[in-house]
């Protein structure tokens, strides 16, 4: 009888111990990269990435970079050797898409193809920032409302709620004419408006992580941690901090879609990214004209096709995460 | 006395506030617990039982203040925990220890095993750093785990191999007392007899002190020597075992008691069945707490609390159909 | 892991995905079937005294890692007018059998994958297999000939109605041509046959009533429409003990009252011993034993059930020590091909590494599945070691 027992233990030991051992992590990767969507989602972002970062090193030509035209020999004229006073130089504008312009150019004369690339930059990083700067910022107070609670936690909670009521596109166009009143630069603008929407943005972050640090607290690990005595910065650090991770990198993914197009909205509207500079947004803008609208679909039909692109490939990320984080959501 | 009492609590009371209103103002207290008064000898177990609400996890949490009670007095090996302050609680702690109901969420999941248990070790410094990774080994085999779960994380165990993890956690810094909330009732039939039959050995290998808090009345029958029943936050009887399982005095034990379903369908005993519902706490009836439900109510029950009394040596009943010699005699 | 392991792994899940993909399909075409002939599902059942028969039922689901064959070839039958105790642990198959019966089972993860459940419909006077009828048809039993009565009140009933809506709502849709005032006249009728006499009941809330009093509440909606049968999963898990008490003397009043046979699946041995004249045992989505309550509880065969009763401590018995069944149930995924008890079993004979044993008739009544009793053997070998 006792040989039978250990025998089973031991078929048992052998069976448990050839399983794989998978961390929490590896196993939501494993989940997440049977989504295809979000392997689409992931390629396409680091495409978007890759072609905005690099791109611009293979384009011969600037953002900024006008291109003339001699209109007596049909000639194309770089800027820089350009004879602007000249009678018979003209503005090679809205040319049709050709081997040298591969989307042509726009109505100010500018290559669309290399604009979309310094402009693709732009959108990510203040995607990108605008995130960072609202996870920092509610994380922290969300984190300190949701740990200590109390009074601290109502006051926070408070100024969340100050915050959501803070109307977004008017406070824009107010910042904008300020700036604009103050003559700062386009090149100073675009840091500026990333701040102000970090600043903006991060109520909601600090809502989330609040409610969920509340119900983390009163999971029974949290209570062991406290019988056992633990101190309350590896508890933070060691069990909090570890939990509540996943859904913040859910925030992030989803957010930084939604800050490429509110960036997208507020250029488009004129009061996000100036001229000269680039951004997906002010490039779909040229729609405003319709003539441009009508004919010339190479010159805004791009941006706009990157920003549907991006805000879609984020957000099938966003959804495989969710999913690989928690399966049971999924249905 | 054969062994001095390890853990004496008195007057224990918890109210928690019931807030209403756009100030938040405290309109009402729910008494959890409203005065419970027991001791537990060394070695021994005590079984709190009682049907739910009555307010016995909030016991169990109360002295290890994971909710700080409102007042009464609570010691444990001689120290005062009430009057520690909450910043010099921490080097107590490993003294007394906590199980918990369930095995889910009493882990947390991004840790692998070994640092489960052995977290609490490090931190205050139990055993020297190079006997740690084997120190943790041998708690894992006294729990009946494998030495290769060190490094798996959670999810990979059932709820059966979770409770062990969990005693090993509480084990693991070698505590006096353990209070164990529940700890078999999320387990199935056949795995909560390995987990009872664990702590039984554990308990005589260890000379650990249990608190048992169970609704189920015979895994708490089994494993106590000592019993306490509950009811809306009052501690109604309690006294060895065998004399309130033969005996129970107070009208509530007999009808619990009677209550439970027995694994044999000969037997069709005389139930006492309570009418109606437990009474909210926030808001108990006067006197007596039980005269609600009562069959054997009287006039007295409606207004004066029955005092907890000393029937038999050891065992003690709070309800007037016991003190009327008393009561006669004022 | 190398690299080729996880090829090979990568291409088991493929497979998997592959064949619950064409398991999904055809589950969907089945569901998308309107007119379903009657005769696809006419059957007879096997002894007309009883109202379900369920004949070698398999209810498998497909996920992701495999096929989890929850139910696996259960065989047993409800008589008229008795109740049937359906116990086991948790995951093995007990809850889903039920399920099965009404057709619940998550699509189209959950389906079910063969065997016949063979219900007698005393209304139309036939019997019908109930995996094949059409969902319309399915409808119309569910709550008005089969009632089911859920662990969890709280969430069995819907918050924003009254007590009286959901009750009457009940009726109305099983009786449409009732009058508004029978309607109310059965529900307090019901009401009051489970216990409820309160005035006022009528317009309360879910969450103005206690526990127990839903439970009451929902044990009335199952007997609204004077169903046949009555499934009962965990009716008294979620209930403390004086009020299970209470729900297990109403119920086994009830079983007088009226004529209706009850299924009670539950955990726990107590409540099976005082209510079921007939008991399954069931471990790892099979039926290990099974027999009438006086059989199984004094006469247990299988060494499961032995260990069973063993390990649940009993009141005014003492036992220095619980016995308690080793090791763990299998995983549902990749069953072994020998008898599923076989690793825990401490009875084990050498011909339990072969296949998995046939149900054996002990008695008329009695039959268990386990080597032991094979070939008119008492079980003298093992059995109540």
């Amino acid at each position: 009888m006792e040989d039978l027992q250990a025998r089973n233990q031991q078929e048992q030991d052998e069976f448990e111990q050839n399983q794989v051992i998978m961390t929490p992590g590896q196993l939501v990767m494993k989940r997440f990269f049977r989504n295809k969507l979000a392997c689409v989602g992931i390629g396409i972002i680091v495409f978007m990435v890759l072609f905005c970062a690099i791109g611009p090193f293979f384009s011969p030509y600037g953002e900024y970079e006008i291109f003339y035209i001699n209109n007596e020999t049909k000639e194309e004229v770089r800027m820089q050797q350009a004879d602007v006073g000249a009678s018979y130089m003209g503005v090679n504008v809205k040319a049709p898409i050709s081997s040298k312009h591969w989307l042509g150019t726009d109505a100010d004369g500018r290559d669309v193809f290399t604009r979309l690339m310094y402009g693709g930059r732009i959108s990510l990083t203040v995607g990108f920032v605008v995130v960072i700067i609202e996870l920092l910022v509610g994380i922290t107070l969300g984190g300190i409302a949701g740990y200590y609670g109390g009074i601290v936690d109502m006051i926070i909670m408070r100024l969340v709620e100050i915050f959501y009521c803070i109307p977004f596109i008017p406070l824009m166009l107010i910042t904008s004419a300020i700036m604009f009143g103050y003559g700062i630069s386009p090149k100073y603008k675009i840091y500026f408006i990333m701040v102000v929407m970090g600043v903006l943005y991060w109520a909601g972050v600090a809502r989330i992580v609040r409610g969920q640090i509340l119900s983390l607290r009163e999971m029974e690990y949290m209570q062991a941690a406290e019988a056992t005595g633990i101190r309350t910065s590896r508890k933070i650090f060691k069990h909090l901090v570890p939990n509540v991770m996943p859904m913040i990198i859910l925030i992030a993914t989803m957010d930084i879609g939604s800050v490429i197009l509110t960036e997208s909205v507020l250029s488009f509207l004129g009061v996000g990214i100036a001229w000269p500079y680039a951004s997906w947004g002010n490039m779909v803008d040229a729609v405003n004209k319709s003539v441009i609208m009508k004919n010339y679909l190479n010159i805004w039909m791009p941006p706009g096709i990157c920003i549907l692109l991006t805000v879609l490939a984020f957000n099938f990320i966003g959804d495989g995460l969710r999913d690989a984080f928690d399966p049971r959501m999924k249905r | 006395m054969e062994e001095k009492n390890i853990v004496e609590v008195k007057n224990l009371k918890k109210y928690f506030p019931i807030k209403s209103g756009v100030l938040q103002r405290t309109t009402g207290y729910v008494r959890a617990v409203d005065g419970v008064s027991f001791s537990i000898k060394k070695g021994q177990t005590f079984g709190l039982v009682g049907e739910s609400g009555c307010g016995k996890t909030t016991i169990g949490r109360s002295i290890l203040r994971l909710t700080e009670p409102t007042s009464g007095e609570i010691n444990i090996n001689g120290v005062d925990i009430m009057k520690v302050k909450k910043k010099d609680l921490r080097p107590l702690r490993p003294k007394m220890q906590m199980i918990f109901q369930d095995p889910f969420s009493s882990l947390d999941p991004r840790m692998p095993v070994g640092e489960i248990i052995g977290e609490a070790v490090k931190e205050h410094n139990l055993v020297p750093k190079s006997e740690y990774r084997d120190y943790v080994l041998s708690i894992m085999k006294d729990c009946g785990l494998r030495p290769y779960y060190i490094d798996r994380y959670p999810h990979e165990f059932s709820g059966g191999q979770r409770q062990r993890i969990c005693i090993a956690r509480a084990l693991a810094l070698n505590p006096d007392v353990i209070i164990a909330d529940e700890p078999v009732s999320a387990l199935d039939v056949s795995i909560q007899a390995q987990i009872i039959n664990l702590m039984k050995d554990l308990q005589e290998k260890r000379k650990l002190t249990y608190l048992f808090i169970s609704h189920d009345l015979s895994v708490v029958e089994h494993i106590s020597d000592v019993v306490g029943v509950m009811y809306l936050g009052t501690m109604m009887e309690n006294g060895p075992k065998e004399s309130i399982f033969k005996n129970p005095l107070h009208p509530y034990t007999q009808a619990l008691f009677s209550a439970v379903p027995i694994a044999d369908p000969d037997v069709k005993m005389n139930r006492i069945l309570l009418q109606g519902d437990i009474p909210s706490p926030s808001n108990p009836p006067s006197g007596c707490k039980f005269h609600t439900r009562c069959s054997k109510c009287m006039d007295i029950c409606k207004t004066e609390v029955p005092t907890l009394q000393e029937y038999e040596p050891g065992h003690c009943v709070a309800c007037h159909l016991y003190n009327k010699k008393k009561t006669e005699n004022k | 892991m190398s690299r080729e392991e996880k090829k090979e792994q990568r291409a088991k899940l493929r497979e998997i995905k592959k064949f619950n993909n064409k398991k999904y399909k055809e589950y969907n075409k089945m569901m998308k079937q309107k007119n379903v002939p009657e005769s696809e599902y006419l059957t007879t059942m096997k002894n007309p005294d009883n109202i379900l028969e369920f004949d070698n039922l398999r209810t498998y689901f497909y996920t992701d890692t495999g096929t989890v064959k929850s139910v696996d070839g259960v065989t047993f039958e409800i008589p008229r007018g008795k109740t049937i105790g359906v116990v086991g642990e948790s995951g093995c198959g007990k809850s889903v059998t039920s399920l099965s019966v009404m057709r619940l089972l998550q699509g189209p993860q959950g389906q079910i994958a063969g065997g016949a459940i063979r219900y007698n419909q005393e209304s139309k006077n036939r019997a019908i297999d109930l995996t094949k009828i059409p969902v319309k048809e399915m409808e119309h039993i569910r709550g008005n000939e089969i009632s089911m009565i859920f662990q969890e009140p709280m969430t069995t009933l819907n918050p924003v109605f009254t007590i009286g809506a959901q009750l009457s709502e009940c009726i109305k849709l099983h009786n449409p041509n009732m009058a508004e005032e029978d309607v109310k006249n059965r529900a307090l009728e019901v009401l009051k046959l489970v216990g409820i006499v309160r005035e006022g009941i009528y317009d309360n809330y879910p969450h103005e009533l206690s526990g127990g009093m839903r439970q009451r509440v929902v044990i009335a909606m199952s007997l609204a429409c004077d169903p046949q049968l009555i499934i009962a999963d965990e009716p008294t898990t979620a209930l403390d003990v004086t009020i299970q008490a209470q729900i297990l003397d109403l119920l086994r009043d009830l079983k007088e009252k009226i004529n209706a046979s009850i299924m009670l699946i539950t955990h726990d041995l107590g409540v099976v011993a005082e209510m079921a004249d007939y008991v399954v045992v069931m471990y790892a989505g099979r039926v290990v034993e099974q027999g009438t309550a006086d059989e199984i509880f004094h006469d247990p065969k299988h060494p499961y059930t032995i260990g069973l009763m063993k390990s649940k401590p009993m009141i005014n018995e003492r036992v220095e020590r619980l016995y308690s069944i080793p090791g763990n149930v299998p995983n549902p995924i990749n069953l072994p091909p020998h008898c599923y008890f076989k690793n825990r079993c401490e009875s084990c004979v050498e011909k339990c590494e072969g296949a998995y044993p046939e149900l054996i008739e002990v008695t008329p009544t009695h039959k268990v599945s386990c080597h032991l009793y094979e070939n008119g053997n008492s079980g003298k070998t093992g059995g109540n070691k």
